[in-house]
């Protein structure tokens, strides 16, 4: 479970970035942060895992304070914690297993990482987890010859192998055409499901972030403006956001999004049956 | 009705806004060539000695003699060539952890000016002159040369790698950084897998450099193909020469080809 209590962030050209966020994840929650660009949502989960460091403020991972650990515990605690990037963030010059095994590295020691020999567990898992995201046949490729959509599944894939226990995902779907954008984010709340995981999703697309997300939390120049349910996202509520902008339009043509979505599940299954 | 818009257009003077400014620096830079031009003396009939001199020497180029020296050039080779590999691979090592503590993105503040000061030393002494001081602290001969070239190739090594450290994807580094990764995971797994193949093209150029750089050296007693060639200019044997210059070509030739096909092939 994770607590965040007054976080606030101020970066040294004086810009603060965050200031007074508190809320709580608990298990297997899906967190959707939305926010205009520039409204501290990076900052936000990058000061959890203290890629940013936090001006102020606790953040509490399962009873432990994240801000004030030294550098040997902060890496301890940063393998719990699982890391799903925008640009998906692989080593693009190392081969698909070697990216999920990179998800070990806080495990093992620097000579067993060094010369790729790692533990048989670790290798089993890293197998079963390219099965999970369907790219088995390709753990020898190197990184760099897979799709976006592909690679955003390694990302998941090197994540799942640190068995965080929590997951922070920034802008999964940023790069990705909207078709692939639905199978990832559905992959990442399957996943959160199986594993009671809670999940922050930092993302943009307010159609996405209601349709997968359990809760939504609205940043505004740094501040809480909206923490409640996807349903709670009214028109008000996104104008206090976002500002101004025709938001029913935006809405109808996300709702018939689902529907054609849904005509082509059934239609999946239909063939799928007449087989 | 619309506006009349202009119809010429010329591009505004991009650094010095004065006009008069600008026509004296011009009449200024043209007077110093002319006058710096003149106080350069001319001894003509130095000069058409010179041009005999090069005349025989044309013509030993053009009947190089391969065996009268042979045993001096083969010797003289085979110290170039090993000097050459020896010092490219200990300036090569040595450089690496030189060049990642002279990144700034990976290195704390103290560590990037000690190791940008060594790059910084190693940069602005020019061979010739590193050569001739470790000539004189150790003697005439190959040892020295290496020494010269090592350090050398630290400079130039250090300083392009750190560069390319700096110009890394740092998604990449965030993302191996996120997983609990310790610094050494970090500079194997996001780091070496970004740089590598650069790595390897600058190793391969760098060897090309020291062997032509070794032929140079040789002639301040480093040692070496350019010792022999030294010897045979000093005896006026230049038909020697042009045999060692022609070697000296084809092996650089050889080493430029070969390395631009090795860069090409490690993307």
């Amino acid at each position: 479970m994770l607590r965040i209590e007054g976080l606030t962030k101020t970066y040294k050209t004086g810009d603060k970035a965050l200031s007074d966020v508190s809320f709580e994840a608990p298990q297997g929650q899906v967190i959707g942060l939305i926010g205009p660009s520039g409204a501290g949502k990076s900052t936000l989960i990058r000061c959890i895992n203290r890629l940013v460091e936090p001006s102020s403020g606790a953040v509490w991972l399962n009873e432990v304070n994240l801000p004030t650990l030294r550098s040997g515990e902060l890496r301890r605690a940063r393998r719990r914690i699982g890391m799903i990037f925008q640009e998906y963030a692989l080593v693009e010059r190392l081969t698909v297993m070697e990216n999920v095994l990179s998800g070990r590295l806080g495990y093992v020691g620097f000579w067993r990482s060094f010369t790729r020999r790692y533990p048989g567990a670790d290798i089993a898992n890293a197998y079963r987890l390219l099965d999970r995201v369907g790219l088995m046949a390709h753990a020898d490729k190197r990184a760099d010859a897979l799709s976006g959509g592909q690679r955003q599944r390694v990302g998941i894939a090197r994540a799942l192998a640190q068995n965080p226990e929590l997951l922070l995902i920034d802008e999964p779907t940023a790069s990705l055409d909207p078709k692939t954008s639905r199978q990832i984010m559905r992959l990442i709340v399957e996943i959160c499901r199986e594993r009671n995981l809670p999940a922050i999703i930092n993302i943009h697309d307010v159609v996405l972030a209601q349709q997968f997300s359990d809760r939504i939390i609205g940043l505004q120049s740094g501040r809480m403006v909206f923490d409640g349910p996807p349903s709670g996202l009214t028109e008000a509520v996104l104008t206090q956001i976002y500002g101004e902008e025709d938001w029913t339009a935006m809405q109808k043509g996300a709702s018939e999004d689902a529907e054609a979505e849904a005509e082509e599940k059934a239609q999946a299954e239909k063939m799928l049956r007449a087989l | 009705m619309s506006t009349a818009y202009p119809t010429t257009w010329r591009k505004p003077p991009q650094m010095i806004q004065s006009r008069g400014l600008r026509i004296a620096l011009a009449v200024g830079a043209v007077a110093y060539l002319v006058l710096a031009i003149g106080s350069v003396e001319v001894n003509w009939t130095r000069v058409i000695a010179g041009i005999e001199r090069a005349q025989r020497f044309v013509a030993g180029f053009l009947q190089p003699d391969f065996n009268t020296r042979w045993r001096d050039i083969s010797n003289g080779l085979m110290e170039s060539l090993t000097m050459t590999f020896t010092s490219t691979v200990v300036g090569v090592l040595i450089s690496i952890p030189i060049g990642v503590g002279a990144a700034r993105n990976l290195a704390p503040r103290w560590i990037y000016l000690i190791c940008r000061s060594i790059i910084a030393i190693s940069r602005a002494l020019q061979e010739i002159i590193v050569a001739i001081f470790f000539v004189a602290l150790f003697g005439f001969g190959a040892f020295a040369g290496f020494l010269t070239l090592t350090f050398a190739t630290i400079g130039f090594i250090g300083k392009l790698l750190a560069e390319d450290i700096e110009d890394i994807d740092e998604a990449q580094a965030e993302a191996i950084r996120a997983t609990g990764a310790s610094w050494l995971q970090l500079i194997t797994y996001a780091i070496q897998p970004q740089v590598m193949p650069r790595l390897i093209g600058l190793s391969l150029y760098r060897l090309d450099i020291n062997f032509r750089e070794s032929a140079v050296i040789g002639i301040v007693g480093a040692g070496g193909i350019g010792a022999a060639l030294n010897t045979s200019l000093s005896r006026y044997e230049y038909s020697s020469a042009g045999a060692i210059l022609l070697i000296i070509i084809a092996i650089v030739m050889m080493a430029e080809y070969s390395s631009g096909y090795l860069r090409k092939w490690v993307k």
